[in-house]
């Protein structure tokens, strides 16, 4: 005999404007500093910008207060302070560009797309009233996610660039797809496993301990797989395949438990990437950068050497423990400072110090994406939330992991930070989902629960003696 | 701008990262939602103290059944204002009493709901009469008693005396 009581639950609005606060507090500083940095004084629209920064964070705070009370008061500000230190980093980079004669604006550019990303969160927030609506669109969401994935391969549409076939070119804006498949599927996977979880968990013969699943529900698995290895062959994009594959594995051990789908993933993964790295230059050129990163021959080789990496390394070297300081470093002498190796360039400016603070913030949202997966009551829900979380700590994982040669190098963005406008606003909606997913998680739950010891029903109908009725007792439980 | 300012800026700066993670974890730790699940029987053997008291420890823990209508009138007499369940799988249960009966017994539309092999579907019933309460048998098969006797008629329940109903005991409380 146990007792099962509902905690009760702060709604965390107020927590959250304070956290909030203290986020935009270091985007601003990080602004500022990275303006005082390189030029020795206090960027002149720091105020400007602080109060941008601030009426988007304060807008979506006060949608989340209107359509989503009970959201978790974390995912936000943790959001809102990844994205102000990367805004500042790509800032102070367009300045070291600027002084070796390379105009860029990357920093306007991801201002804009940082404010079309808010908005759009607060319109996922504000549209989308209960996230089990997108249960309805399972197999739309998986024709929507294969038709992104495939849209960089129609001739005349896809562009290719640094030679990944990745994006797509529309009127001028270029944007990169997969980072919108990956929600697409992450819905679609959710609806699927949640229908199917039961044949893929039960069924079919175990040996040495491990439950086998039958050949014929090995089918969907094949067909992802297929699809990854496609998105590795013709796209030649590392990163979007290992992103699609582990996050299809993530989800299948979240709805099965078994181990035994873990396992046989991996092989077929770790059998892709060895046949990928004999037939494919590209590939193989990553892991020997990987392996041998230090050898001068494979330093000095272009394309496909590990120059990039190496100072990238000696970046981070350069830093420290505590770091140069904004817009003390030289992270512009690393291609591409701005997107794929933003983290070195966090790593040389803040140092291990600050590095692992934006590390952690990245745990922390993982964290509240996995609590909101128990949470949640419904087995799509949790099947989402999950995945969703899952998403952004891979992809964390497989960025900072190149990065400091962990594993070999992929082409995934850091979510938030690194410039790029598909992935900020695609993070922001996976951030939106996850906010409104929490909101259904931490909601009490409705007060019409079956109850040992209902409040003693005080006699509605005058003068009689039966009150011992269930409608009696319902109307007392309020 | 001098060095010194440069580097205090530069780990105040830090400072600032790490109180957003730290406190950020500390939200964490105080945000605990969902359901939390209390082993009745182990609670029993860790705190075998007086029935009273556990069953006033349990009032607060479960605002949910908190009483929010009592009715006036029975909160303004000096009589009995709950029935206490002190011994039994529902130790520490508290049924607020209003002006109305209360009904124990196994079926679930009964107001006090026993999860009790030796108590009957309909087993007994709690009555405000002329300012007391009384305790009637409703043809049970295992009896209920009243301080050891076991009633035929119903029966006034002084404050505190025990009525055992099947493996329960319950007492009224002011």
């Amino acid at each position: 005999m146990a007792t099962v009581q509902p905690h009760r639950v702060r709604a965390g609005r107020g927590v959250e404007l304070g956290l909030l606060l203290l986020a935009l507090a270091i985007g601003v500083a990080s602004y500022a500093l990275a303006g005082i940095g390189t030029t020795d004084e206090v960027p002149p629209d720091v105020i400007g910008y602080g109060l941008g920064m601030a009426a988007l964070a304060i807008g979506i705070h006060l949608v989340l207060r209107w359509r989503a009370p009970f959201a978790d008061p974390v995912i936000l500000p943790i959001t809102v302070a990844l994205n102000g230190i990367g805004l500042a980093m790509i800032y102070r980079i367009d300045f070291a560009y600027a002084a070796r004669g390379r105009e860029d604006t990357f920093a306007q550019r991801q201002l804009v797309w940082t404010a079309v990303s808010v908005i759009l969160a607060a319109a996922v927030i504000v549209f989308l009233r209960d996230h089990r609506t997108l249960r309805r669109y399972t197999y739309t969401a998986m024709i929507a996610g294969l038709g992104l994935v495939l849209l960089p391969l129609i001739p005349g549409l896809g562009v290719s660039i640094n030679g990944a076939n990745i994006w797509v070119r529309v009127g001028g804006v270029g944007f990169q797809p997969a980072e919108f498949a990956k929600i697409a599927f992450a819905v679609f996977f959710a609806g699927y496993l949640v229908t199917h979880r039961d044949t893929l968990a039960l069924a079919g013969p175990k040996v040495l301990g491990l439950q086998l699943p039958r050949p014929r529900d090995l089918g969907p698995i094949l067909i992802v797989w297929g699809a990854s290895v496609a998105v590795l062959v013709l796209e030649r994009d590392l990163g979007t395949s290992l992103l699609f594959f582990g996050l299809f594995v993530a989800m299948l051990y979240l709805a099965t438990e078994r181990l035994s789908w873990v396992i046989i993933c991996l092989l077929l993964f770790v059998a892709g990437a060895v046949i990928a790295a004999g037939a494919f230059s590209h590939v193989a050129a990553r892991f020997d950068a990987w392996l041998h990163a230090f050898d001068p021959a494979v330093f000095d080789q272009s394309p496909g050497g590990s120059g990039q990496l190496v100072r990238g390394l000696f970046g981070m070297a350069s830093g420290g423990l505590f770091g140069t300081g904004w817009g003390q470093g030289r992270p512009d002498l690393v291609p591409f400072a701005e997107s794929d190796f933003i983290v070195a360039s966090l790593g040389e400016e803040l140092g291990l110090t600050g590095l692992l603070a934006i590390l952690l913030c990245y745990a922390i949202l993982t964290e509240r994406g996995m609590r909101t997966a128990i949470g949640v009551r419904d087995g799509f829900g949790k099947l989402l939330a999950g995945g969703l979380a899952f998403i952004v700590a891979l992809q964390t994982f497989v960025v900072v992991g190149g990065v400091t040669r962990i594993i070999p190098l992929t082409g995934l963005t850091t979510p938030f930070i690194a410039y790029g406008g598909s992935s900020l606003v695609a993070n922001w909606v996976i951030v939106a989902l996850l906010l409104r997913i929490s909101d259904e998680a931490r909601r009490p739950a409705p007060s019409m629960k079956p109850s040992l010891t209902p409040v003693a029903g005080t006699p509605v109908v005058g003068g009689s003696n039966e009150d011992d009725q269930p409608t009696e007792l319902m109307r007392g439980v309020r | 701008m001098s060095e010194l300012t440069i580097t205090l800026l530069r780990l105040g700066y830090l400072a600032l990262l790490w109180v957003l993670v730290l406190f950020a974890i500390g939200v964490l730790r105080r945000d605990l939602y969902g359901t939390r699940i209390t082993d009745r029987r182990r609670r029993k053997a860790a705190v075998p103290a007086a029935a009273a008291a556990a069953a006033v420890a349990t009032e607060p823990a479960r605002p949910e059944t908190a009483p929010t209508r009592t009715p006036r009138s029975a909160r303004s007499g000096s009589g009995p204002s709950r029935l206490v369940v002190t011994e039994g799988p529902l130790r520490g249960t508290i049924v607020p009493l209003g002006t109305s009966s209360v009904l124990i017994g196994r079926a679930p539309g009964c107001t006090l709901v026993l999860d009790d092999d030796y108590s009957s579907s309909r087993h007994a019933r709690i009555f405000p009469q002329d300012g007391q309460w009384l305790v009637e048998d409703l043809g049970s098969t295992n009896g209920t008693f009243v301080a050891d006797q076991r009633v035929e008629a119903p029966t006034p329940v002084p404050t505190g005396t025990p009525v055992r109903v099947g493996q329960s005991v319950l007492e009224l409380q002011r």
